[in-house]
């Protein structure tokens, strides 16, 4: 489990669930490692300035995470986390290794506008 | 038409180990405190796998765990934070100092202590950014498993370099170090461990121009610095360590007094060229960086602002 103030995807019916009954989702999947911590820490402080948004973490290590991992948008990803953005079902972008505040702002506002 | 500015009576600009520390003293002192961050709370701590030499804790903690105690313990005296937040305008000079936010957000004080610290220095160079994470790494302790049997390169011949290499080690085939100078610059006992590992080979007085991609592989265009003839190599992938810079670009248009490698001049109190405008941690000009230094220096200076007020 993560120790993180996000809510935690633990199984795949639950993603599934998620990202069918919500328009715009954001998914950060990794570990409690050094690139991991900082965008679960800026999903946390976004979370509150977009309601409209749902933002969750995996671990890297369940299960479930295969899901994130077999997406052909994540092919070629060799750094964590893998954070993924679905709106309306399917995946609109995804990203490897460390994000900033300002890179996820921007992807947010690219392609949840 | 802006917003209304949000009075305080001390802003911080960073919410590291130095600006936390610095907020828990003048919150403590009843002055009312903002902090804000373009990231998260903890600056670098926050990314450190475990802290073994901060006073008080006998077993080590983890670096996650001792910025959010300090960001708890400086939310407790009623610290405001504003975390995440860009900032797009910056006046230092007159009394009140303001801010402006990239969400339109102003606040001013008649005291500014700035502890942005510093971050991993990128190289910059073509195909850096865009194959970060796909064959470009700055962190073994995640990454490495991805390169189980690969063969790689590690840019940089810093501690940080050689200490993550030999993380590395466990994991792949080989390591090719790309070093631009003729010796390492890690602590001997470090660099010898990986220098006499049969798996690694340096390429001294090199430095890397251009990142790309060709197949599966990564090509890296490094030129001599010597001869300055340039020669690709290419292996499975990258990772690099090439040290810090302090985040002080966003002073670069203000009076602020900086080095010529942009860490900000101060005095023994912490005070900066301008009145009322203080800087604390590894954002300051200086010769050790540690966690307890910074917060040593963001504690100065609160007492400074305490003092003054």
């Amino acid at each position: 489990m993560l120790q993180t103030n996000l809510g935690h995807i633990e199984t795949e019916e639950q993603l599934k669930e998620l990202v069918e009954n919500n328009e715009k989702v954001a998914v950060c999947c990794g570990r409690m490692g050094p690139m991991c911590i900082p965008v679960y820490d800026i999903f946390e402080i976004l979370q509150a300035s977009y309601a409209d948004i749902q933002f969750r973490d995996m671990d890297f290590d369940i299960p479930a995470a295969a899901l994130i991992k077999g997406l052909p948008e994540c092919r070629g990803f060799w750094g964590l986390p893998f954070t993924v953005y679905y709106r309306n079902g399917k995946v609109v972008k995804a990203t490897s290794s460390i994000q900033s505040a300002k890179e996820v702002k921007s992807i947010i506002s690219d392609v949840f506008a | 038409m802006g917003r209304d500015m949000q009075q305080y009576d001390v802003l911080i600009i960073g919410a590291g180990p130095a600006g936390l520390a610095a907020a828990i003293y003048t919150a403590r002192a009843a002055l009312s405190t903002v902090v804000i961050d373009e990231s998260s709370a903890g600056g670098q701590v926050k990314t450190t796998h475990q802290v073994a030499n901060y006073p008080g804790f006998v077993e080590p903690i983890t670096g996650h765990e001792l910025a959010s105690n300090m960001r708890k313990q400086a939310e407790k005296y009623n610290t405001q934070f504003k975390l995440a937040a860009d900032i797009t305008d910056l006046h230092l000079s007159d009394r009140e100092k303001w801010v402006e936010l990239d969400d339109g957000d102003k606040y001013s004080a008649k005291f500014v202590i700035l502890a942005t610290g510093s971050s991993p220095r990128l190289l910059n160079i073509p195909g850096e950014q865009e194959h970060k994470g796909s064959g470009i790494s700055y962190c073994a302790t995640c990454d490495a498993e991805f390169y189980e049997g690969k063969d790689i390169f590690v840019i940089g011949g810093g501690n940080s370099a050689m200490e993550e290499s030999l993380l590395l080690l466990q994991f792949v085939k080989s390591i090719t170090v790309i070093h631009q100078f003729d010796t390492l610059q890690a602590e001997k006992i470090t660099a010898d461990k990986v220098t006499t590992n049969p798996k690694v080979n340096i390429l001294w007085s090199h430095e890397p121009r251009a990142f790309y991609k060709k197949e599966d592989k990564m090509v890296v265009e490094a030129e001599n610095l010597k001869t300055n003839k340039r020669m690709r190599l290419e292996r499975d992938g990258i990772f690099i360590f090439v040290g810090l810079v302090p985040n002080s670009a966003f002073l670069k248009s203000t009076p602020i007094q900086l080095t010529k490698h942009g860490y900000i001049i101060t005095g023994p109190q912490m005070e900066t060229n301008i009145r009322g405008v203080y800087a604390a941690g590894d954002i300051r000009d200086k010769r050790h960086r540690q966690i307890t230094i910074a917060v040593g220096d963001g504690t100065i200076a609160a007492l400074e602002v305490i003092h003054a007020v």
